[in-house]
């Protein structure tokens, strides 16, 4: 199907782009890579009057780093992203899971920041930002605002993003030295969403986790920060590491659902698999060791 | 009514400037009013990859992309790999070669799928192959031919450069 005829915007400026939302409300709505809007349009799921788009915001492309990490811009691409020695090194847990991010034509136009403000709970950056704790930067007609990944993601496809508010960055913090990330996940078809997903970022200093952050994708309506697992293995030396008791404790809090590619127990099953599968390899890269299982 | 926009696109290597509806997709552009209709459509949501093209020299969804998005930009559709005789591309005779078309709807996708990976990396593993036409379905063949054609396309590629002494991909 076409979509149905909409105004197009294409600002130079991000005051022009802000302009543009605080006037046209609801009836707008802004175009990143077009990965996941240009479906809903052809689909006529979404029917915006006006759609702004981002691609000519030059200034939301590039990847800065900064004393205590890096600021990804919102339009920086997956490809990009991929393909950024900063990014490799100061988030290693997303450019573990960039690769599983559908296959590489999307990830050429699809951008960082277009999956987050879509905030889908089956897509790997929002369950991965979540885990690392990143904060967003908003730009609206009310000025910056900077959102905490765990306020930002509000239910299933919905943030704190307000309809006249643009995601212009996200902030993430340089992991310590002796860190180490791991991702993966399980779908019908590579490249396709995944049913489950599961990634881990493990930090190891004097022979102990010091810090662990586990996201966990399609378990929930929002991306899920497996709390209860990370805190059974914080402060454990890495060969003492009970990853079945983290993966049992997990099992426990998720309620996933069932439908028709997977039951709600398969899905809470293979989450807990993932995760002990996706800790060990973190714990191998951070050590530079093979974890053996306690 | 929508909004209208002036574009200059290249495509194949000529300049098109041409106005186009806001809500026309590069396919749709591509396809109506250039009338290049080697690109397809099978899903129009990004699924497929028959509507496969090189952007930049990349490969992108022209469904999920706008003809406004596409100002400025380098397009190259399946017409523009064959010579202006017609004289088919090696990478096209490799699909033909190794039989990795039937109906052939699939197939300006996969081409180009498998033309950008042959431009980009020098030495394709198997797995380098799975995941360059990983994104595009085909009803019919099975997929063992288009691999098939994927190899032997890569392998012409490698011997081309050794005869040239070229330095290899870009
Ligand atoms: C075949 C296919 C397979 C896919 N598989 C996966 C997958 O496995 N995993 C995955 O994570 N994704 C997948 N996707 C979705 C893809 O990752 C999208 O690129 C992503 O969800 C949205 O990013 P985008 O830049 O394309 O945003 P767009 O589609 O342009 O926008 C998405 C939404 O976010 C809003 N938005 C975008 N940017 C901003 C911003 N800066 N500020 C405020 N609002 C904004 C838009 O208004 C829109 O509502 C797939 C898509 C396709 C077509
Ligand atoms: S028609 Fe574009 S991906 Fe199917
Ligand atoms: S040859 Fe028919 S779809 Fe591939």
């Amino acid at each position: 199907m076409k979509p149905i005829d909409f105004h197009l915007h294409r600002p130079t400026t991000l005051a022009e782009a802000i302009a543009l939302l605080a006037e046209h409300g609801d009836d707008a709505k802004v175009l990143a890579g077009g990965q996941s809007l240009l479906p809903l349009l052809n689909f006529r799921l979404a029917r915006p009057e006006h759609v702004v788009d981002l691609g000519r915001l030059t200034t939301l492309r590039t990847t800065r780093r900064t004393t205590d990490g890096l600021t990804l811009g919102a339009m920086v691409t997956y490809a990009r992203a991929e393909a950024s020695r900063a990014v490799a090194e100061d988030a290693p847990l997303l450019a573990a899971a960039l690769p599983f991010v559908a296959h590489k034509p999307v990830r050429a136009r699809g951008t960082v920041g277009g999956s987050i403000a879509h905030g889908d709970p089956a897509a790997e950056l929002p369950a991965v930002i979540r885990a690392l704790d990143a904060v967003m930067v908003a730009a609206g007609p009310r000025g910056v605002r900077r959102i905490p990944a765990a306020e930002f993601f509000v239910g299933n496809l919905v943030t704190a993003l307000e309809v006249d508010e643009i995601l212009t960055g996200i902030d993430v913090a340089r992991p310590a030295r002796g860190t180490g990330a791991a991702f993966t996940e399980v779908g019908r078809r590579q490249g396709d969403f995944a049913l489950v997903g599961a990634g881990a970022q493990v930090t190891v200093a004097d022979g102990v986790v010091v810090d662990v952050r586990i996201a966990l994708t399609g378990i929930a309506g929002v991306p899920h920060r497996a709390t209860e697992a990370e805190t059974l293995l914080t402060g454990v030396p890495p060969a003492d590491l009970d990853l079945d008791a983290a993966a049992d404790a997990t099992r426990a809090v998720i309620a996933p659902s069932g439908d028709l590619h997977a039951t709600a127990d398969y899905r809470r099953d293979v989450a807990g698999v993932l995760l002990g599968r996706v800790v060990a390899t973190a714990v191998e890269r951070a050590t530079g060791h093979a974890h053996r299982a306690a | 009514m929508g909004s209208t926009h002036e574009v200059t696109v290249d495509v194949n290597g000529r300049s098109r400037r041409a106005t186009v509806a806001a809500r026309t997709s590069l396919a749709d552009f591509l396809r109506d009013e250039l009338n290049l209709t080697g690109t397809h459509l099978g899903c129009e949501h990004g699924v497929c990859g028959a509507c496969t093209v090189l952007l930049n020299g990349t490969p992108v969804r022209s469904c999920i992309m706008l003809a406004a998005q596409a100002d400025g930009e380098s397009v190259t559709t399946i017409e523009g790999l064959s010579d202006e005789h017609g004289n088919l591309n090696p990478v096209q005779e490799a699909f033909c070669r190794s039989h990795a078309l039937q109906c052939g709807f699939c197939t300006p996708g996969m081409v180009l799928a498998v033309q950008s990976l042959v431009d980009t990396v020098e030495e394709p593993t198997r797995e380098d192959i799975d995941e360059a036409i990983g994104g595009n379905i085909c009803r019919c063949t099975g997929y063992v031919q288009i691999r098939e054609a994927a190899r032997s396309a890569v392998e012409e590629a490698r011997c081309a450069r050794a005869a040239t002494g070229a330095g290899g991909a870009r």
